[in-house]
């Protein structure tokens, strides 16, 4: 069988919107997803870190609810299976109205399910930043609060840029599960490319190197960060 | 001003602490001591308030800081405290790190905390190293550090947990003479140490701990002139040896 070569695809109208707008949902998705992730993370970080056995509990029960179901089920069970649950009024809404349903449920599985992952490393990077430095700042008389806000959370927070950052390229990679429920991002537009062209080696090649270039992006810029953060002998996070 | 009675702890069945009754006058300065893992560090935290006591009572000026409804954070404003491993804030450079509980406990406006920062950092010989971050001073710089960061906060007593057991033997005098200094400044200090020289030099009393329970609480005279108990004789000619 004959593959007829054909890298000039990849620059053609329409495919190479194809593949900008493609690039754009997924980046939409991952940076979504990352904010609910960061904001809730962080909170079930501190809740589990707490002197407050209640907020403990809570922050457990998420992480091991969360962390325990494989993500493609918990997306399937957000796009197919919650709308059944909601009342019939709510259900309906979420079903037939709510805008851009595909990518508004991706965007939510994908940040709930990554807040139990992130929960777990910033309760690391409080547990590293330690009891004494917890106990040096109350003792100076700081609320519980403020010790997390200028002690633990600074420290904790620096000492776990490295595996935010792999974090946060894990939902890069994993928006691409929303090609199953009808967002065509980045994997998606790829497919579609092949479908019409039947260049598929092209498109795919396309998608791993433009998937590549935003993983180098984002590890430079982590890097960068890391660098102005630096304070001298701060201890690293083993990876 | 500080009075403890009868104060009892446990870790689950552990009893740490076993009926422990002494006090501290104003500008009383009481060294405790006694072998390690005998409570001495769970004791003094237990006078801030950052270890709770199941039994007993414990009296800081009018505070009774057993009492659920005390204020810790502001008792814990009016205590300084230097801990064994100095626990200054990393990410903070010395300057900062004194001025951290005036700012942001005490409310006082940046100029006058770093004014006040200064002038302490001054005191403790520190004056040129403001600029730095902890982890580039020396163990005894960074101990002096802690130190200004407890007197920052125009405390009425200040708390030691052995704060020259982590340091080099060429490093424990600085910190001491400021210790002695401030004692004879006045402060009220209560010290848990194994620098029996300090003890010598300026306590008043000392308590000597043994398995949770305080087994002497004598006079500095009294106690190394003649102790009664046989395990205070063994401890002292143990660290007196050398
Ligand atoms: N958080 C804790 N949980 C259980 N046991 C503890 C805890 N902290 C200290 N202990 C135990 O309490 C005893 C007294 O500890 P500590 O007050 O640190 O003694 P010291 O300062 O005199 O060496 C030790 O036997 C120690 O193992
Ligand atoms: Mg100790």
């Amino acid at each position: 069988m004959q593959y007829n070569w054909d890298w000039g695809i990849l620059f053609r109208d329409p495919y190479i919107w194809w593949l900008v707008d493609g690039l754009q949902w997924t980046l939409t998705i991952a940076i979504c997803a990352w904010v609910i992730a960061f904001c809730l993370g962080s909170i079930l970080g501190i809740m589990r870190t707490s002197i407050n056995p209640y907020l403990r509990f809570i922050g457990t029960a998420y992480v091991e609810l969360f962390r325990n179901v494989p993500l493609l089920v918990q997306l399937f069970l957000w796009y197919f299976v919650f709308p059944e649950l909601l009342p019939e009024e709510a259900g309906r809404w979420v079903k037939r109205e709510m805008p851009m349903p595909g990518f508004t449920t991706t965007v939510l599985a994908l940040g709930l399910y990554t807040a139990s992952r992130l929960c777990e490393q910033v309760r690391s990077g409080i547990e590293a930043v330690g009891i004494g430095q917890r106990n040096a700042g109350r003792a100076i008389g700081l609320s519980e609060t403020k010790v997390y806000i200028h002690i633990l959370l600074p420290n904790a927070y620096r000492i776990i840029i490295a595996p935010l950052t792999s974090e946060f390229l894990t939902i890069f990679k994993n928006s691409s599960l929303a090609l199953t429920i009808g967002v065509i991002e980045l994997t998606g537009m790829t497919r579609q490319i092949e479908e019409y062209t039947f260049q598929g080696f092209e498109a795919f090649t396309a998608a791993t190197v433009i998937y590549s270039l935003v993983t180098f992006t984002v590890m430079g810029f982590m890097l960068h960060l890391e660098k102005r953060l630096y304070v001298p002998g701060m201890i690293a996070a083993e990876k | 001003m500080i009075l403890m009675e009868n104060v009892s702890k446990w870790y689950g069945s552990f009893q740490v602490l076993n009926g422990c009754t002494t006090s501290v006058s104003k500008g009383e300065v009481v060294v405790v001591c006694g072998p390690s893992g005998s409570g001495k560090s769970t004791l003094i935290k237990t006078v801030n308030g950052l270890e709770t006591i199941q039994e007993g009572k414990i009296t800081v000026e009018e505070t009774i800081v057993s009492n659920r409804k005390t204020n810790l954070n502001q008792l814990r404003s009016r205590i300084g405290m230097v801990f064994q491993n100095f626990e200054l804030f990393p990410h903070m450079s010395v300057l900062e790190n004194v001025k951290l509980g005036q700012m942001k406990v005490l409310g006082r406006a940046d100029s006058e905390s770093e004014n006040k920062a200064k002038l302490l950092l001054d005191r403790v010989g520190l004056a040129d190293h403001a600029a730095k971050f902890p982890s580039q001073l020396s163990g005894g710089q960074q101990q002096r550090v802690a130190i200004a960061r407890g007197l920052a906060m125009d405390p009425i007593a200040m708390l030691f947990d052995e704060p020259t057991s982590a340091l080099d033997p060429e490093m424990i005098n600085d910190v001491l003479d400021v210790m002695v200094e401030l004692a004879n400044d006045g402060m009220t200090m209560m010290v848990v140490t194994h620098e029996m020289g300090f003890a010598k030099k300026v306590a008043d009393r000392v308590v000597f701990m043994d398995e949770g329970k305080i087994i002497e609480d004598a006079t500095k005279d009294d106690f190394f002139g003649s102790p009664r108990s046989d395990r205070a004789q063994q401890f002292l000619s143990k660290i007196l040896s050398y």
